[in-house]
């Protein structure tokens, strides 16, 4: 329970372990905000290099539509749940770091 | 525009959810006495609860109505407005979320005393939050006029003052206790509201496969007369059939043939009538035949499309950080966890509901194309049951989308008056239960005027404009604040100023109406309609560089406020505020 006081107290070992919490959950979520932008950019610019791609129909329904309309809500959805697992995942490890016996 | 009948059905409709508000808001309610009950519902609202709460209030007018009516209009581009608004709550999980519930604050303002420790940073950020939350009331307001006006013919200071009225009345009763029950049952309402309509209409398509993405434009079933208010340029791809009296191209004309295809200036009090099978004008800028709405990249209107669509996708993708009615319903999480898993749910009650819009929003084109002559096509969704479906099914769906538009502008107006009032009594007042109400019935009132002045309609884009302030200023006050130690009061205010002064600046001129389309090449025009994609980055730039500039005053307790943010509950670090403290 050393360390947990340590950070509890804010000594120099606690605000580095806080640093390195904070540092890993920004690092998380700007490489997760990365894959979306990227994916943005894509959709964005696809239609304009291969006009072909948007007039090309899958079940009836146009591409660019599909694509909008009906993909990118599970792949928003399939990132949340990614980001929430990772972030939890990432807290418990910090607190079983901190209450492990040094 | 409908039968005796079905006004009144549609009356009782709209009747029966305004009651059933109240009623929810009473029972919700009962229990509130204290300071806390009335801004956080003292913090013990489950993240099951909250994202319904949450979604029910973050489905305003702009996505009930405005949506199908952008998509109807623009086609493939205006998708990316249901999509924005959804992964909104991405970049708020990610960035936002867990941190600001873990500050313990109770409101926006609130949360930047905590961080940063300035008292007028405070008074800045308060500020930004009323601004934002009145001009985001501005369009539910409208939105209700427009309703009553479409659907029962009623003069449109009706619905703005009758939604006023109804909001205060639940604000002032009992503040976020009771609006959490009610938004929560708003959400099941507007998606049953909505779906309902859009599923049968989806039957209606599947059964005789009408084309949507034709060489044409789209045509009217039957002889229908529009009458056009004010001044207006349409597209006329195929003359035939369509008479006009009144006035054409700055003529008077009575029962006048449009002699050839182009664009035509129809002055305001012209009626203008289409054969059964006549092609349909549209509006100017909006694209007239389906292939073109159906294909990706013509934008939204205006010149500049990709600028534009970029733009949107920045203002909705981090707007929804800022958004005040949005942030606070967070505070009311147990911890941050349950914040976490609210934005999730958020995330899925959210894709599910914009299918919907979007699906109307194509119907529209089949069913009323007559709404793309005068661009008003945020009635689409009121006026397609029955339009589509003749007899009381059509009469019953309309009545049912009129009860979700209500129910639309109901939750959202609560939300964000629970805001203003929230920031107003604890910041100005003195944060007391009389406060919070005195503050509730002040903010309520103070967006009527605007409501019943403004002159532009078109909801989303209006929504789009305040997604475009609340991305230029609480967003990176937020997002800032809550991972980079090296920001300082005087940075977060002159970021707060310029991001404010530029997007507000630029929403002011359109909505006034004030910038000509031609000039420069188009930009001025596009970059004050869409002002995200320079207003946000500037916002971001200003904030980091004065906060280095003035680094001497990184306030001394930092560490101590990052480790309360950031660390998970167990470890005991984490203090509620209230007021008063």
């Amino acid at each position: 329970m050393r360390t947990r006081v340590e950070v509890q107290e804010q000594t120099e070992v606690g605000d580095a372990l806080v640093r390195g919490l904070v540092r890993a959950q920004l690092g998380l979520a700007l490489r997760l905000a990365a894959v979306v932008a990227s994916a943005v950019i894509a959709i964005l610019m696809s239609g304009r290099l291969f006009p072909a791609l948007i007039t090309t129909s899958v079940f009836g329904v146009r591409l660019n539509w599909l694509v909008l309309a009906v993909l990118s809500y599970p792949l928003l959805y399939d990132v949340a749940r990614l980001y929430v697992r990772l972030a939890e995942q990432g807290e418990r490890d910090f607190v079983r770091v901190v209450d492990e016996e040094p | 525009m409908t039968g005796p009948s079905s006004a009144a059905l549609t009356a009782a409709a709209l009747l029966a959810a305004a009651v059933a508000t109240v009623a929810l808001g009473v029972y919700g309610g009962r229990l509130s006495r204290t300071t806390s009950d009335f801004l956080v519902a003292s913090r013990t609202v489950g993240p099951r609860w909250n994202a319904a709460a949450i979604s029910g209030e973050y489905l305003s007018a702009a996505s009930f109505l405005g949506v199908a009516g952008l998509v109807a209009k623009y086609g493939a581009d205006a998708l990316w407005y249901p999509v924005g608004f959804t992964a909104g709550y991405l970049g708020l999980l990610m960035f936002v979320a867990a941190p600001l519930r873990r500050s313990g604050a109770y409101t926006v303002p609130d949360f930047t005393e905590f961080r940063l420790g300035s008292p007028r940073l405070r008074t800045a950020t308060m500020l930004f939050v009323v601004v934002i939350c009145v001009l985001y009331l501005v369009p539910q307001y409208q939105g209700a006029g427009l309703t009553l006006n479409t659907l029962l013919g009623l003069p449109f200071w009706i619905g703005p003052v009758a939604v006023a009225t109804i909001v205060i009345a639940n604000v002032v009763g009992g503040g976020m206790r009771s609006i959490t029950f009610v938004q929560a049952f708003q959400y099941w309402l507007k998606l049953t509201a909505i779906a309902i309509p859009a599923l049968t209409l989806l039957a209606l398509f599947l059964a005789d496969r009408p084309t949507l993405g034709g060489p044409m434009p789209p045509t009217v079933n039957a002889r229908t007369t529009v009458a056009i208010e004010t001044d207006a340029v349409v597209q006329v791809d195929e003359p035939h059939g369509i008479t006009v009296s009144g006035t054409l191209d700055g003529r008077a004309v009575r029962d006048a043939l449009i002699d050839s295809p182009g664009l035509h200036t129809l002055g305001a009090g012209t009626t203008i009538t289409l054969a059964a099978g006549a092609a349909t004008p549209v509006v100017a800028g909006a694209p007239s035949t389906g292939e073109e709405w159906i294909g990706s990249g013509g934008g939204l209107g205006g010149a500049h499309p990709l600028y534009q669509v970029l733009s949107v996708v920045i203002a909705t993708f981090l707007g929804t950080m800022g958004l005040p009615h949005v942030l606070v319903r967070f505070y009311t999480n147990p911890d941050g966890r349950a914040a976490r898993r609210t934005a999730l749910a958020v995330i899925a009650l959210l894709s599910v509901f914009y299918a919907f819009p979007t699906l109307m929003g194509a119907f529209a084109r089949l069913y009323v194309p007559q709404l793309l002559i005068t661009g008003t096509a945020d009635a689409a969704v009121l006026l397609m049951p029955q339009a589509a479906l003749a007899g009381p099914t059509g009469q019953l769906l309309a009545a049912l989308a009129a009860a979700g538009a209500i129910a639309a502008f109901l939750a959202t107006s609560s939300g964000l008056l629970v805001s203003v009032a929230g920031a107003l009594a604890t910041d100005v007042l003195r944060g007391r239960v009389r406060d919070f109400r005195m503050a509730a019935l002040i903010g309520g009132l103070l967006p009527l005027p605007l409501a019943l002045a403004a002159s532009t309609l078109e909801l989303s884009r209006n929504v789009g404009l305040v997604f475009a302030v609340a991305a230029s200023t609480l967003c990176p006050l937020l997002v800032l604040g809550i991972w980079w130690r090296g920001l300082t009061a005087v940075g977060a205010v002159c970021g707060l100023l310029t991001g404010g002064i530029v997007s507000g600046a630029a929403a002011a001129l359109t909505l006034g109406g004030g910038i000509d389309d031609d000039l420069l090449g188009g930009w001025p025009a596009v970059v004050a309609g869409y002002p995200a994609a320079f207003s946000v980055p500037l916002a971001f730039v200003t904030m980091i560089v004065a906060s280095r500039l003035t680094r001497r005053s990184i306030p001394a307790d930092t560490a101590r406020v990052f480790a309360r943010m950031h660390l998970p509950e167990r470890l005991g670090m984490s203090v509620e505020r209230l007021p008063g403290d």
